[in-house]
């Protein structure tokens, strides 16, 4: 493991380019503070003298990468979204069908898979940059190597960034980016308890996409019942019902992206 | 299973405290986690000792505190503490809650020689 920033010898593999260490990472010490002297803290059975007082995030460090990231984002003016579901909900197709919809926004993707190029190949095909990270044996994408991601795309002003995280409703949920927000997709085949049975990936979460619904009728699945298991976990989230397949919802879809980006730009030309 | 990465978010913080502070070993590792945050305090610590190897803090002890879980009841506006995730509202029984911090994992302190 590299121990400057802590990325392992190949594990960030951008589409095929070499992986070029700029150690542009900063190590602020804030939130640090230390027990010093008597009055500092008390624990029992402990030394006063032989314990540091550290009160840190364990994934402090991660945090810094996100926040870097979400300062160039907003210094750019691009939206940023992590896509986050279990493996088979469809998130690839819905983001080509998507690119398609949204027509002049410019748009670019960061793919995370563990292993292949398969999804940035299908990315590509529509016309837009993408860039696949391969996370090796790793289960989610983190912040230093969605930095990493970034240097190989445009980030053109007013544009739209996907990035499409590893199949998993677990660790992806703990990460930060440096998003704008994360978006969750289901597919109805799932289970209308998908929700209770990952609850954090849909508190974290500001929309949920309930995708494959032309399926719905072959499936016994209530469609409301996913909902309110959805509001259950997260009383807050907005819901969208899409087939990316058949289209249907799709519209809804891109309307929520434009308006989250035209919220963004109005945002940054106040600032 | 990103137990792993927490402990080598662990080792990282650990590593630049040691580097401030001179230390030669750390003996145990106290940490705080929220009842929300979604680690597995078996696999944290099988992963411990396996990330630990070759530093400072091989061997070291794992200790965990735990902090409340808090959420927002949407049904009775009352911010309530609950020990899962999926409890109803301990007031008025309400089903749809928000959780208001609990996902807490902070290293609280180090004992060092």
């Amino acid at each position: 493991m590299c121990t400057t920033c802590g990325c392992g010898d190949g594990e960030v593999k951008t589409g095929g380019h070499s992986h070029d260490h700029h150690h542009h990472h900063h190590h602020h010490d804030h939130g640090l503070h230390f027990g010093h002297g008597p009055a500092g803290v008390e624990v029992p059975g402990m030394s006063q003298e032989r314990l540091i007082e550290i009160e840190t995030d364990i994934l402090s460090k991660n945090d810094r990468y996100a926040e870097a990231n979400r300062a160039l984002l907003a210094a750019r003016g691009v939206l940023a979204l992590n896509l986050v579901s279990s493996p088979g909900s469809g998130k690839t197709t819905l983001l080509c069908k998507t690119i398609e919809a949204l027509g002049d926004v410019p748009v670019a993707v960061i793919e995370g898979d563990q292993q292949t190029e398969n999804d940035a190949d299908r990315i590509r095909a529509t016309g837009v940059p993408a860039i696949q990270v391969n996370t090796g044996k790793g289960c989610h994408l983190d912040g230093h190597m969605v930095g990493h991601a970034m240097e190989h795309l445009p980030l053109e002003p007013a544009s739209v960034l996907f990035i499409e995280n590893v199949g998993n409703l677990v660790c992806p949920a703990a990460f930060d980016l440096g998003e704008a927000c994360k978006v969750a997709i289901l597919s109805v085949t799932e289970g209308e308890d998908k929700p209770l049975k990952y609850p954090d990936m849909f508190t974290a979460a500001r929309l949920a996409i309930l995708n494959k619904i032309d399926l719905a009728p072959h499936c016994d699945v209530d469609l409301d019942l996913y909902e309110a298991n959805l509001r259950r976990v997260n009383p807050e989230i907005e819901i969208l019902r899409v087939s990316a397949r058949t289209g249907e919802g799709m519209a809804d879809w891109t309307n929520w992206l434009r308006g989250a980006l035209a919220d963004l730009v109005r945002v940054e030309a106040a600032e | 299973m990103h137990e792993m990465s927490i402990c080598e978010g662990i080792r990282g913080v650990i590593e630049d405290q040691v580097r401030a502070h001179e230390v030669t070993r750390v003996t145990r590792v106290r940490l705080e986690l929220g009842r929300f945050a979604g680690v597995e305090k078996d696999a944290l610590h099988f992963a411990f000792d396996v990330v630990m190897r070759g530093s400072v803090a091989e061997g070291a002890e794992l200790v965990t505190i735990d902090l409340p879980g808090r959420a927002l009841c949407y049904d009775c506006g009352v911010e309530v503490e609950i020990d899962h995730r999926l409890d109803p509202c301990p007031d008025c029984g309400g089903g749809k809650l928000l959780p208001q911090g609990g996902d807490e994992m902070r290293i609280k302190d180090l004992e060092v020689a």
